[in-house]
C-alpha cells in the first residue's frame, strides 16, 4: 500500500484514463451525494414534526365522557354521564403520589365575552390552577389563576392572546373588567400558547366561580392529569397506559357503566399518540433508509459494472505484463489499489459536497414539515467506507480472474 | 541453454483431444539464432509457448540454462519469465497509454528496480535500437517497424538468457521486417540466444540454423548460411 513505485503506476495509469477514472468517480460520487441528502431531509422530517407536536404537555392524559352505548344493571343505554367534583377529587386523592398537575375542567357554553363595545365569542372554561402546566401555556402578562382564586370564587380570568388582540387592541387588559355572559370578570393576565391562535382564543375563569357563576353545581366535563417523571419512554408509556386503564375503571364503576363499553368514559392518552408518532417517525426514517440503501446498491452495482468492463479492457495489457514479469498478486493489487483509491476520493467528493449543500441550503428551508436538515458524520462515512469495500470486492474478483489466466491466452484476446 | 527431451502437449476440444506436440528433442546451445518453421497447426507457435513459459507440457523434461522448470506456480514462473526470457511478439503488445520509455522499462519494473533507475536502462535500449527520439511518443504515433523495436528493446530491458520472438516480421512489410530481422542479428552476434517463429523463408535464410517442424515431430534440423539482412536493406 505504501509501495511508492505502485502508487506512481497507479497515478499514471488514472492519469493516462481520464474518462474511465471519471465515470467510476461520478457513480460513486452521485450515491453517497444522493444518500446523504435523502438522509438530511429524513431527519429534517423528524425535526420538523416533532417540533409540530411539541405543544402541549407532553404526558398529559384527558377525560371525557359521553353517552353509554351498553344496557348494564338495568340502566338503558343512551344515558349521559355526567363527571362531578367528587370524581375529580378522589381521583387525586388516590393517586396522589402518581400525579403531577392535576385539573378538573368546567365548560361555559355560549361564552359570549364583551370589553366595552367589541364583543367576541370564546372557549370559557373554569379550571384549577395547574391547567397552565397542562395546556402548556407560558404567561405574556399578569399572572394564571392561583387557590386563593378557586377558594374565594373570584371573578377573575386569564385571555388568550387572541381575545386580547381582538377586544382590547392596544390597550394593557390587566385590571380591566371584561363581561363573560353579563357577568364581570378582571383581567388578571394574557396567555400564549405554543399550540397556535385555535389555543390561544380562550378564556379560564376559577373553576369554582364558574360552577357556582353559571349555575354548574358541581358538575364538571373534563379532567387533566399528568403523571410523574419516569427515566425513559418506554416505562412513562407503561405508567400512563396503566394508570389510564385504572382510571377508566374507576369512572366506570363509579357511574355505573358497563366495563365493555367504550363510549361513556374516554381517556386521550397524549402517550399513546406520541408513541404512534414516533412509529411514524420511524417509519420515516426506515423508509429514508431503504431508500438509500437502495441507492448505495445501485452505486455498488455501477462501480461493479466499470471495474468488469475495466479488467476486460485491461485483459490483454494484463497478459502482457504477465509475459513481462508480473505475479498475479500484483496484478490484482495493482487493479484493487486503483479502485479503491478513485472510489474513496470520489465518496469523500460526494460526501463533502452533500454535507456543504446540507448546511447552505438546509437553515434556509423554512416550510413547517422539515427543519434544519442534517446528518450523522458518522453514519456518511461509514457508507462511503462501505461503498470503497464494496467496489473493491466488486473488482477483485475479475481481477483475480484475469490474474489468473494464462498469459498466452490473455494475449490472444481481442 | 535449452534442452528439450521428449516433449508432448496435447489440447483436449470437447471430446477431441489433439495432439500438437509428438516428442520434440531438441537443444540450442549458448549465441545460436535458431527460426522455427512450419505450416500451420505444425506445433511451432506451442513449442514456443512452452518455452518460454507461457504455457506448460504434458510430458518431458525442459531444462533452460540448467534449470528444470518444471511444475511451477504462476508466481515462480511470473519470475523466472521476468529473469530469463524476452518476448517478441507479431502484434507488438505494447501497452498503449504508456510512452514507448515507459513500455521499456515496465520489465524492470517487475524486478523491482527504482525508477531513476530503470528511466536510464531503458533510455539505454531504446538508443540501442536507435529511437531515443522517440522515447516519449504514445505507441500510436509510432510506425509497425518502431512498435516492433520498442518492443525489441523491452524484451532486451531485463537482461534475458534468451529472446523468444513469435513471429516479429508478420505484421509488417517486407523493408520493414528487414530492418527489424537486421536488429536482431545485431544482437545475436552481441552472444545473445535467439529463437524466431516464422513461416517465411527469407526469414528463417537470416538466422543461423532452422528447425522444421510437421505434425507435432521435428522433421528437419540444419545449419545455414546466414543471409545478412542489411544486404536487402
Amino acid at each position: 500500500m505504501f509501495d511508492l513505485e505502485r502508487w506512481e503506476e497507479i497515478f499514471e495509469t488514472i492519469r493516462k484514463n481520464k474518462l474511465r477514472t471519471f465515470l467510476t468517480g461520478l457513480s460513486v460520487a452521485s450515491g453517497i451525494f444522493i444518500l446523504v441528502i435523502l438522509l438530511g431531509i429524513g431527519q429534517g422530517m423528524r425535526n420538523g414534526i416533532s417540533a409540530e407536536f411539541e405543544q402541549d404537555a407532553a404526558n398529559i392524559l384527558y377525560v371525557w365522557t359521553g353517552r353509554t352505548a351498553v344496557e348494564y344493571k338495568g340502566l338503558n343505554p343512551g344515558r349521559q354521564i355526567q363527571l362531578k367534583n367528587a370524581d375529580f377529587q378522589s381521583t387525586a386523592q388516590k393517586y396522589i403520589d402518581e400525579l403531577e398537575y392535576k385539573s378538573a375542567v368546567y365548560r361555559i357554553w355560549n361564552g359570549v365575552v364583551d370589553y366595552k363595545k367589541e364583543t367576541g365569542s370564546y372557549r370559557v372554561e373554569g379550571v384549577l390552577p395547574d391547567y397552565q402546566f397542562l395546556e402548556n401555556t407560558p404567561l405574556m402578562q399578569g399572572r394564571f389563576l392561583n387557590y386563593q382564586d378557586h377558594q374565594n370564587y373570584e371573578k377573575v380570568a386569564v385571555i388568550g392572546k387572541v381575545v386580547k388582540n381582538d377586544l382590547f387592541k392596544e390597550v394593557d387588559p390587566v385590571g380591566k373588567y371584561v363581561e363573560i355572559s353579563g357577568i364581570n370578570f378582571k383581567v388578571i393576565g394574557v396567555f400564549s400558547d405554543p399550540g397556535g391562535e385555535r389555543e390561544e382564543n380562550r378564556v379560564y375563569v376559577p373553576l369554582s366561580t364558574g360552577q357556582r357563576v353559571f349555575n354548574g353545581q358541581n358538575n364538571i366535563n373534563n379532567m387533566a392529569f399528568t403523571l410523574g417523571k419516569e427515566d425513559n419512554f418506554e416505562s412513562a408509556l407503561a405508567a400512563s397506559n396503566k394508570f389510564s386503564a385504572e382510571l377508566q375503571q374507576f369512572l366506570k364503576e363509579q357511574h355505573s357503566v358497563a366495563p365493555e363499553d367504550t363510549r361513556a368514559i374516554n381517556i386521550n392518552n397524549s402517550l399513546e399518540n406520541a408513541k404512534r408518532f414516533y412509529d411514524l417517525m420511524d417509519m420515516i426514517k426506515f423508509f429514508f433508509w431503504g431508500v438509500g440503501i437502495c441507492t448505495i446498491i445501485a452505486g455498488i452495482v455501477g462501480v461493479s459494472n466499470i471495474m468488469l468492463i475495466i479488467v476486460k479492457e485491461r485483459t490483454r495489457e494484463i497478459g502482457v505484463r504477465k509475459a513481462l514479469g508480473a505475479e498475479p498478486w500484483s496484478i490484482v493489487g495493482m487493479v484493487l489499489h486503483e479502485s479503491i483509491f478513485v472510489t474513496a476520493i470520489a465518496g469523500l467528493v460526494g460526501l463533502i459536497g452533500s454535507l456543504a449543500l446540507l448546511e447552505l441550503v438546509g437553515p434556509m428551508i423554512e416550510t413547517n414539515y422539515i427543519a434544519n436538515p442534517s446528518v450523522d458524520f458518522g453514519v456518511a462515512l461509514t457508507t462511503v467506507v462501505i461503498l470503497v469495500v464494496a467496489g473493491a470486492l466488486a473488482g477483485f474478483f475479475p481481477a483475480y480472474r484475469a490474474a489468473r489466466i494464462k498469459p498466452i491466452v490473455a494475449l490472444r484476446d481481442e | 541453454m535449452i534442452e528439450i527431451k521428449d516433449l508432448h502437449k496435447s489440447y483436449k476440444t470437447g471430446s477431441n483431444t489433439l495432439h500438437v506436440l509428438k516428442g520434440i528433442n531438441f537443444n540450442v546451445a549458448e549465441g545460436e539464432l535458431v527460426s522455427i518453421m512450419g505450416s500451420s497447426g505444425s506445433g511451432k507457435s506451442t513449442l514456443l509457448n512452452i518455452l518460454g513459459m507461457l504455457d506448460e507440457a504434458d510430458q518431458g523434461s525442459y531444462t533452460l540454462d540448467g534449470v528444470p522448470i518444471k511444475n511451477l506456480n504462476e508466481k515462480i514462473a511470473a519470475r523466472y519469465r521476468n529473469r530469463f526470457l524476452g518476448f517478441v511478439f507479431q502484434s507488438f503488445n505494447l501497452i498503449n497509454y504508456k510512452t514507448a520509455l515507459d513500455n521499456v522499462a515496465l520489465p524492470l519494473y517487475y524486478q523491482g528496480m527504482k525508477r531513476k533507475e530503470r528511466l536510464e536502462r531503458a533510455m539505454a535500449y531504446l538508443d540501442k535500437v536507435g529511437l531515443t527520439a522517440w522515447a516519449q511518443h504514445l505507441p500510436n504515433e509510432l510506425s509497425g517497424g518502431q512498435k516492433q523495436r520498442v518492443a525489441i528493446a523491452r524484451a532486451l530491458a531485463s537482461d534475458p538468457k534468451v529472446l523468444l520472438a513469435d513471429e516479429p516480421t508478420g505484421a509488417l512489410d517486407t523493408k520493414t521486417s528487414y530492418e527489424v530481422m537486421d536488429l536482431i542479428q545485431k544482437i545475436n552476434e552481441e552472444g545473445r540466444t535467439i529463437l524466431i517463429v516464422t513461416h517465411e523463408h527469407d526469414i528463417a535464410e537470416m538466422t543461423k540454423r532452422i528447425v522444421n517442424l510437421k505434425d507435432g515431430v521435428i522433421i528437419d534440423d540444419r545449419k545455414v548460411d546466414q543471409v545478412k539482412a542489411l544486404q536487402h536493406v
